[in-house]
């Protein structure tokens, strides 16, 4: 069984949701970042989102795109991620990496040898903001050869019609985008998930997460109530460039106080 | 009889992915797919809808002014046999967009796009804008329409073409100037996408070259080929033959494909498209996307793109916003390594030496952007025989350059 499935049958076994985070890998510096990474499974987080820097990330608000400059500035490349993964999983063998980024990066690298190289460093699962089921065909059979899990994004705007072809095409978990919106800049109505998680649930057996918006430890814990994962990335990233110095250097305190809010969320969660 | 494409034909394109060869394509994120299928499906029933081409050539010929003239320009072609070998010396013509209505070819595709938009019911427009022609040719059709407009541009761009974010403010549109990387038409475009990604129920994304998600590259090249049709004829009828050779600026590449596009499949025509040298090819200051850069995805589509070892997307560079871009639109992409047309540079100060050339001998102050075209007929014609004959796309007027180029030259205004 995969990482990802496992940690999300465990989790149902414990009766709930999981708290999945998100980080940019290298920011705002590679010791930070993989400090930041090694410390996040003991503070709580379930399944892990390692975001890979992109110059033009177009799904992504004010929060995340400084987050890109500053990994980038940092000497950020999709190798020196994959390194980064390599070093995480000398310490740990069952948290679950998901790589989460734009396309660019992965052809520049190479189809092939990527997931080959991906699946290799210990990472579980790919989601590619900007590759939809329909332009899919190339990195499919490559990851699906080294047992990497093709996670989709179903969106609010994905209808009917479209949702059984977006689910098909997808493994690990849905990651459902919780607004028609970019990362960071608003958040779904109670209401709003109460109708979606459902309607995605009609077509898949995979576990969904909830992402996009999800702040606080209330909301992740209310979807990870309604759905089986709540996301939380943004709001890390914010915490993390909150406790930088007026150079955009970490601080002694930046490791400690991003993972306080990881513990914070990992409460709300437990607590139900 | 039925009429068939002929199968080696260069006019195919794009396939039912919106592939030109292994270019194009829908690359965008979930939240924007079901959109894009939505444009896609419209314009495809509003394509076969007489009444929708109807609406858009009577607004082409009241509104922008077209057919726009096709010049024999007389001086500057007897300026370049000066100097060229015996019995060298191309006719040079110009295809006259910069009259049109606004003052660019933009004009031709905004127009298209905004009855697209009223057919799909969406009442709010949003578009990017580098030069500011694209802007302020939306803003124009938006004012037309009724319809509120946003058009994002990047602060660089604002700053150097103050005088069309002034005009498009005073059509009514809002101008979102964006910061993010160095604040030029890339990054306009994705403050745009992220805008709609955000707007989809209400708003249309009116782009302003042949670049982004299926099925815009078709699209606007389609809208944009009245530019060649017309030439078509009225070269038939000036010199009771085809061209030997186009030229035309490629930013994204609108104003060439639609120059280019009636005369693909005819092989005698050959065709150049001149990109954006900078401060030269052997720098890394230019815009040469098919000359300097390799395949990548930006922007909702495959392309030739500037970009670095590990696929990050580099920053371009020219004197002329409308060229600023890393990427260009794919169907150039495929025609490039086709070799059905060839890519060439034109650097700033070729382009500013041409802008002055054109402006003293035909009395038409080009945009820089076609400048750059026109550095290229520079070079080209006099290595041409007499009898040859090069049309060339002047797709806008230069009003909007003046600051730039006085502040080039050294003159305070
Ligand atoms: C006059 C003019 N020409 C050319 C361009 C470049 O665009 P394209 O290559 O799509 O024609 C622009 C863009 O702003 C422009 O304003």
């Amino acid at each position: 069984m995969s990482r990802i499935a496992q940690r999300f049958a465990d989790l149902k076994r414990e009766g709930r949701g999981a708290l999945v985070t998100y980080l940019q890998a290298y920011d705002p510096d590679p010791a930070t970042s993989l400090a930041l990474l090694r410390g996040l499974p003991g503070a709580g987080a379930d399944v892990i989102e390692v975001g890979v820097p992109f110059t033009d990330p177009m799904a992504d608000g004010p929060s995340i795109q400084k987050a890109a400059i500053r990994a980038l500035k940092a000497g950020a490349t999709l190798s020196r991620v994959l390194a980064m993964v390599r070093d995480f999983r000398k310490g740990n063998d069952t948290t679950p990496i998901v790589l989460m980024g734009y396309y660019n990066p992965i052809l520049a690298y190479g189809i092939e040898r990527f997931c080959t190289d991906a699946s290799c460093s210990g990472v579980d699962g790919l989601i590619i903001v900007d590759v939809p089921p329909e332009e899919a065909d190339e990195v499919e059979p490559h990851a699906r050869a080294q047992g990497l899990d093709l996670i989709r994004l179903v969106a609010p705007t994905t209808d009917e019609a479209r949702l059984p072809r977006v689910l098909a095409a997808t493994s690990g978990f849905v990651y459902y985008v919780s607004i028609a919106g970019i990362t960071g800049t608003r958040s779904a109505s109670s209401a709003s998930l109460e109708a979606a998680v459902p309607r995605i649930r009609r077509h898949t057996d995979l576990p969904v997460c909830i992402g996009f918006g999800i702040r606080t430890p209330q909301q992740a814990a209310e979807a990870a109530r309604l759905a089986d994962g709540a996301v939380v990335g943004t709001a890390l990233v914010d915490t993390l460039a909150a406790s930088l110095d007026e150079d955009g250097q970490a601080r002694p305190e930046t490791v400690r106080q991003v993972l306080d809010q990881v513990r914070g969320l990992a409460e709300a969660i437990r607590a139900g | 009889m039925n009429k068939t494409v002929p199968l080696n034909s260069f006019r195919q394109g794009p396939d039912a992915r919106g592939r030109f060869g292994q270019f194009g394509g829908r690359f965008v994120a979930e939240t924007l797919m079901p959109l894009i299928l939505e444009v896609e499906k419209a314009y495809e029933a509003a394509k076969r809808d007489p009444q929708f081409d109807a609406e858009w050539r009577r607004l082409l010929t009241h509104y922008v002014g077209r057919p726009s003239p096709l010049w024999y320009a007389d001086r500057l072609t007897e300026h370049l046999r000066k100097d060229a070998a015996p019995g060298k010396g191309a006719k040079v013509y110009f295809k006259r967009d910069e009259l049109n209505h606004t003052g660019a070819h933009k004009i031709n595709a905004v127009l298209g796009q905004i009855l697209l938009a009223k057919r799909m019911g969406k009442t709010r427009i949003i578009a990017e804008t580098g030069a500011g022609q694209h802007g302020v040719a939306t803003a124009t059709a938006c004012a037309l329409f009724d319809l509120p407009c946003t058009v994002f541009m990047g602060a660089t761009d604002v700053e150097r073409q103050q005088p069309n974010v002034f005009r498009m403010k005073l059509l009514g549109a809002q101008v979102m100037p964006v910061t993010s990387g160095a604040a030029t038409l890339k990054d306009a475009m994705n403050e745009a996408l992220r805008y709609w990604v955000a707007n989809v129920e209400d708003t249309y994304y009116c782009i302003g070259t042949v670049a982004g998600p299926h099925p815009y590259p078709a699209m606007v090249r389609d809208f944009q080929s009245v530019i060649g049709t017309e030439a078509r004829a009225q070269m038939q009828e000036a010199e009771g033959r085809l061209p030997d050779a186009l030229v035309a600026a490629i930013g994204g590449g609108s104003n060439a494909m639609g120059l280019f596009y009636p005369f693909l499949d005819d092989p005698e025509v050959q065709m150049f498209g001149v990109e954006a040298a900078g401060r030269g090819l052997h720098t890394e200051e230019h815009a040469a996307s098919l000359e300097k850069g390799r395949p990548g995805v930006l922007h909702g589509n495959r392309m030739y793109l500037l970009q670095d070892a590990d696929g990050q997307v580099q920053e371009a560079h020219s004197i002329s916003a409308g060229l600023d871009y890393p990427g260009v639109g794919p169907e150039h992409s495929w025609l490039h390594e086709l070799g059905r047309v060839q890519y060439v540079g034109a650097t700033d100060d070729e382009a500013l030496a041409a802008f002055q050339l054109c402006s003293k001998l035909e009395g038409i102050i080009p945009a820089l952007e076609p400048a750059h075209a026109l550095a290229y007929v520079i070079r080209q014609a006099p290595a041409m025989a007499r009898d040859q004959i090069l049309l060339m796309n002047l797709c806008g007027r230069g009003d909007k350059d003046i600051f730039t180029v006085a502040r080039h030259l050294g003159v305070e205004m």
